[in-house]
Formats: C-alpha cells, structure tokens, sequence
C-alpha cells in the first residue's frame, strides 16, 4: 500500500521517479529544478535506487546522455528549467525524432533577460514544438501521478515518444504538500518494464540518426505528426488505467463549475487553483464563471478542448508567457485557431498573466472577469491585455 | 535627495554599484574579498575605467559584474568568454575583464575557455574556484576534488578534477597564475600585471564557499584559510603540471606563465585584412 505523507513536491516527485526503475539520470542543476536530482543523487547514493546518476557538465550534456542511454534501452530521466531547457532544447528535437521514450520534469521558470528565476511559462512554450507530449499538474500530487503516467504512455509501443511533465517552478516545486506516493508494488502493476523497441544491439546493428535527403525529410515529419496525434487516445486510456487502479481521474482538459457558465476561464498549472477559489467566490455572488484547465499541453487536443469552450458566451484565456507581437499569448493563439477550426466564435478576451514570478491572486481573476464580462456586453472588440502592468 | 544617515564610505566606492548593496554572498565566503581585489587592481592601475567592461557569467561569482559600477555585461551561464570576445573583436581599445565562477568558466562553459586560450585572444579572466556550484546549493563541478561530498555527490565524488592553469595553458593562455584569497596583495598585484599583460590572461583564485562546499565537508570558512596559509607554496614560475589542486599534498601558487604571442587581433589583422596596397 502506498503511504501518505507530507513531502516537498520536487522530493515527492524524485521519490516516485525512483519507484519507475530509471536507469540512467543525467542532470545539472538549475533553480527551481535541483532539489528534485539532488533527491535522486540521494536515492542511488543510499541504495534505493539501482540507477546510474550522471552529473554532467550541462543541459545540453544532460540531453545528449539521456539520448544515448534510450538509444542503448535504458529508462531515463532528467529535470531542467527555463535557460537550461533553453540550451538543451537542439537534443530534444533529436529525442522525440528519433523516437526515444525519455521522461522530463520541467519545473516552470522565465526565460531571460532579464535573469528571472521565478515562476511562468515561458519555457514550456518554448518546448511546444519540440514534439514532446507534454502534461501540466497544479498540485504536488499531480506531479507525482503525471510522472508515473508519463514513463507508461512514453514507452507505450503505439507511442514511443519523450513526455515533459510541467510544474510551476517555486509555487509547485517548493512547496511542502500531502502527497499519497504509491508503493513499489502498486508502480510495477501500473507501469511495465520497459521494453525498448528500437535500440542500439549488436545483434541487430541500426543506424540512429543519419542524414535525411529531401526525398524522405518530409516523410519523417508527417510520420512524427501522426505519432503524436496516436498518441492521444493512448494517453487517455493510460489516464483510465490510472484512475481504475489509484482512484484518481485525469483528462486532456478538465472543467470546474462550467455548467451553466456565461464566461470561462482557460488556465494551466498551479494558477488554477487560485482560479477555482476566485470562481467559487463569483458562483456565491451569483456570476455565471466557470473555469477550464488544461491538462495536456502536448499533443494539443483541440476538439475536446473547444466542446466545452463552445458552451460559453465568453472565453478568458489566462497566458503565462509571451508571443510577441501576435496579440495572442501561445496559449490563446492555438485556442482561436481551434475554435476557428471548428467553426465556433465566443467572445475571446486574452490576459497576459504572472510573468516571471509576479503575483495573480483571487481579485486578478475578479477584475478579468469583469472586463470580460464587461466586453461582451458592450460588443468591444476582443481584447488582448497585459494584467497589472506598472505604466 | 538629503540621506537620513551618511553612511560610511569605502575606498573603492566610486567603482561599486553601492545601491545593490546589500550583496548576496554569504557571511565568509570568498567572492567578496576576491572582487575587492579585482577593483583595487582596476583602480590603481592606471587604466581609463571608461574604456573598461566588466563581464560575468551565471553564479554567486557571476554577481560581480552587477556590482560592479563599470560598463558590464551579466551574460547567461557558461558564455561569459564568447561575450567577452565579441566584445573586444568589435572594440580593440577596450579593456575587458572576465569575472566568475569554475563552474561556469569550466564546466559548462568549458569549450569557450580552451578557445579563448588558444586564439590568444586580449582578455582577463578571473576564476574564483570554489570548488563546487555555490549557487545552485553546491553541486559537484569540474573542479570538485575526487571523494569530496556535494549535493549530487552524496558517497563522494568519484571523479576527477581538472588542474585549472595547466589546462589553460596547455591550451594556449600566455599568462597564469593562481592564487587564494588569503593572498591579497599577490593577488591584486597579478590581476594589475594582468590587466597591462598583451594576450590571453588567466588568474585562478581559491576561495571557500563554506554554504555549499564547506558545510558537506566538515570545513568551516576559517578551516579553509588555515589550509591556504598552511598547505601552500608560492612558487612562480612552477611548471603548471605541478599545479594539481591537492591541500594533502600542498598546493602552489604564484605567476606559473608569462608570456608572449602575437595576440589573436594581431593574427587576425596580419592575416586575414588585405595590405593597404592591395585594398580598392
Ligand atoms: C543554462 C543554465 N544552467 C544552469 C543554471 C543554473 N546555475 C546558475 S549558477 C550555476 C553554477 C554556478 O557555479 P560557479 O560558476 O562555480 O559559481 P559559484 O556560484 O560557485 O560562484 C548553475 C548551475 C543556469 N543559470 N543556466
Ligand atoms: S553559496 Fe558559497 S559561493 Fe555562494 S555566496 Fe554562499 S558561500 Fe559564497
Ligand atoms: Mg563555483
């Protein structure tokens, strides 16, 4: 039986990536990541886990080690955020194209200049295209259940592709939560060994990574779009595993109060939780808000997504990083595509929020509701805004 | 605006960027005394401060450049150097100090440095060498002597470290040296020769990070300086491979290398610019 127990999120998320059998770590520490391979460096030290922990010499080295080892058949994870992602960024595109089932925790951090070590997400857009599923948790536990379900969708043969799970650097990562970590015995039943399916083996000698002409280049990247597309159901029905054996339910997007909202809120990560406390304040007031987060970043699941955006009279999409020049966050940008897509238009209000560590609190989502409602009534154009900037 | 209190002056004021003080480094950690070092040499030598950038990479090291009040670069981790030499490529005349840590100028930023040596390239550069990376909670680094004990290194470390001036000079740097932070007068006196040297200069300075590494291995900031007074040698000229870091052995200091090559800016006009004849 799993225990419950009250832990540091980035510990809780170490422990429980110690229950999976990694074989290979290889890290280098960044602000808010490093307590969770230091925790690791702690685990292997004592005995707790048979893994070979390499404390390279930078992100990219990270990358490239945990590269290597999947490509020899070993289970491997590294941790990283913000500037570290952002130099080992050129071995991820390697890692998902060449279809290596390696497990990242990114702990959300700004990306400079200026040097910001605090929370948003400017890393995780930047990864949006790398071809990594990605997942976002908003509590401890969630880091822990993502981590658990990331090692079996990536390694899923229908799959075969590296997962980053997402968590607010310092309001997630930091934070002291009661977690329930699930045994030994109940990670064996929900994740199987691992059994790579392409790997370096003398026996059967293959080619990683050679050049691709421009007769089979196309070819590579449409077979890697509908990975990641084949991926989806997949994800779902490990999410379904998940909640048959530990009681917990995930989907790709998840709602709170939506029925009968006028207005909806679109969140990511830890900041939902604050929207759900603002949202359970409006709903006693009366005010018709609901809230929709999403869980899976990565493959983007659009059609879900827009079901139950389509319900509402207005939308606020709540981004936590910046696209320059698009009056779009990256978030919202893809959200008015979707609905586009499938021919549904509410009103759709964009706030830029909680940029490099600054504060959003319960009032914040008051004042966007507010405005948002306030646009609609009015038939003001749809507006794009960055929240509490000093002028 | 008329202050409350005056508050006390310090000499090298002028050269400090006195409103960011508070500074961050720890109660006895080396950093501090290293830079005041860096500053009474940039300050008696002669040179115009005006034409003088101060370049940093990411580390408790790497604060310097914010603190400094010069022209001054806080780069991202590991490209303090490529900053710096792009920096001086576009501008000859001026003169550009590197300041920061062993983790950054060696571990991850360790392909620059080599470069950087080998071109010969017109630079400073100041590595405080703490042994590990302080500001991360003090991880192992490329600098961690073999069975010390970090945060990523609980059992000890099982490898080991590189010996900074044989390295640099192996690669090509034309002046080395090393010193501790205990040794400050020989210190600012070699970041001066330093700062007048022509060519790719290079100062190792050992100081404790007692925070990160001093506390994992039983070593108090003044159990630190003890060994830096009592298991060193000054010995100039001392061939770099006897440089090897080991205070159960003893470990020398001094000026290992001066000496002269054409500079990389030199090479680079003599070889790759046309003769004014030849020129359109
Ligand atoms: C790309 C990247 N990776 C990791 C970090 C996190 N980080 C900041 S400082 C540092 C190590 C600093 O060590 P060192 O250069 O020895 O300086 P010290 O703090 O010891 O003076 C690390 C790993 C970062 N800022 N950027
Ligand atoms: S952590 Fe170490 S290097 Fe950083 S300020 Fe403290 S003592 Fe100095
Ligand atoms: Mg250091």
């Amino acid at each position: 039986m799993g225990k419950r127990v009250g832990m540091e999120v980035s510990i809780a998320a170490a422990e429980v990536v110690g229950l999976c059998d990694v074989d290979v770590i290889a890290a280098y520490p960044i602000t808010p990541q490093t307590h969770i391979v230091e925790h690791l460096s702690e685990l292997v030290a004592e005995g707790h886990l048979d893994a070979e922990f390499v404390p390279v010499e930078s992100e990219h080295s990270a990358m490239s080690t945990c590269v290597g080892a999947a490509a020899a058949g070993a289970r491997t994870f590294t941790s990283t955020s913000s500037q570290g992602y952002a130099l080992m960024a050129e071995i991820c595109y390697i890692a998902s194209s060449l279809r290596l089932p390696i497990v990242m925790a990114v702990a959300n951090r700004a990306l400079s200049a200026p040097i910001n070590i605090w929370n948003d997400h400017a890393d995780m857009m930047m990864s949006r295209d790398t071809g990594w599923i990605q997942t976002v948790a908003e509590n401890g536990q969630e880091v822990v259940d993502l981590l658990l379900h990331a090692y079996r969708v990536a390694e899923d043969p229908r799959v075969l592709l590296p997962v980053i799970v997402n968590l607010d650097g310092f309001t997630l990562s930091h934070m002291i939560e009661p977690i329930w970590l699930p045994d030994k015995e109940e990670v064996d039943r929900y994740l199987p060994p691992y059994k790579p399916k392409l790997r370096l083996d003398p026996r059967n000698p293959m080619t990683f990574g050679p050049v691709g002409m421009p007769e089979v280049y196309t070819e590579a990247k449409k077979a890697q779009d509908e990975a990641m597309n084949g991926a989806l159901p997949v994800i779902i029905e490990a999410w379904g595993e998940f909640e048959k054996q530990f009681g917990r339910a995930y989907r790709p997007v998840e709602t709170y109060k939506t029925d009968g909202a006028e207005i909806l809120f679109l969140t990511m990560g830890s900041i939902s939780e604050t929207a759900m406390t603002a949202v359970d304040k409006m709903r006693a007031e009366g005010k018709k808000v609901g809230l929709v987060r999403l869980r899976l970043w990565r493959p983007f699941p659009a059609k879900e997504l827009v079901d139950v955006l389509k319900r509402a009279k207005a939308v606020a999409v709540v981004d936590r990083a910046m696209a320059f020049s698009t009056r779009s966050g990256p978030l919202c940008v893809e959200v008015k595509a979707a609905l586009y897509d499938h021919g549904v238009s509410p009103y759709v209000q964009n706030f830029i929020a909680g940029l490099g560590g600054r504060d959003v609190t319960v009032e914040d989502f008051e004042a966007m509701a507010a405005k948002t409602g306030d646009g609609l009534s009015k038939g003001l154009p749809m507006a794009y805004e960055i929240v509490n900037v000093r002028e | 605006m008329k202050k409350a209190k005056a508050s006390p002056s310090h000499p090298l004021d002028a050269l400090v960027r006195t409103e960011r003080i508070p500074h961050i480094w720890c109660p006895g950690c080396g950093i501090g005394t290293a830079f005041s070092a860096c500053l009474m040499a940039l300050h008696t030598s002669g040179l115009d401060l005006d034409k003088t950038v101060m370049v940093s990479g990411i580390g408790c090291s790497g604060r310097a450049a914010g603190y400094t009040r010069l022209d001054s670069y806080h780069t991202t981790h590991g490209r303090a150097i490529p900053f710096a030499t792009g920096m001086k490529l576009a501008k000859p005349e001026l003169q550009v100090i590197v300041f920061s840590g062993d983790g950054d100028l060696f571990a991850i930023g360790g392909n620059h440095i080599i470069h950087a040596a080998r071109r010969n390239i017109d630079l400073t550069v100041l590595c405080v060498n703490n042994l590990n990376y302080g500001m991360t909670g003090g991880q192992v680094a490329a600098t961690t002597p073999t069975l010390a004990k970090t945060t990523t290194t609980p059992r000890g470390n099982p490898e080991q470290p590189f010996n900074l001036p044989l390295l640099v000079y192996a690669a090509g740097a034309t002046y080395v040296a090393r010193w501790t932070i205990l040794h400050t007068r020989d210190l600012t006196q070699s970041v001066q020769e330093a700062l007048h040297h022509k060519g790719f200069a290079f100062i190792e300075v050992l100081a404790p990070c007692p925070t990160g590494y001093g506390r994992r291995n039983k070593e108090r900031p003044l159990d630190t300086l003890k060994l830096y007074q009592e298991r060193t040698l000054i010995k100039n000229g001392a061939n770099p491979a006897e440089a090897f870091l080991d205070f159960e052995r003893g470990v020398v200091l001094g000026k290992f290398v001066e000496e002269q090559r054409p500079t990389c800016i030199e090479m680079y006009d003599r070889t790759c610019r046309l003769p004014d004849s030849a020129a359109g």
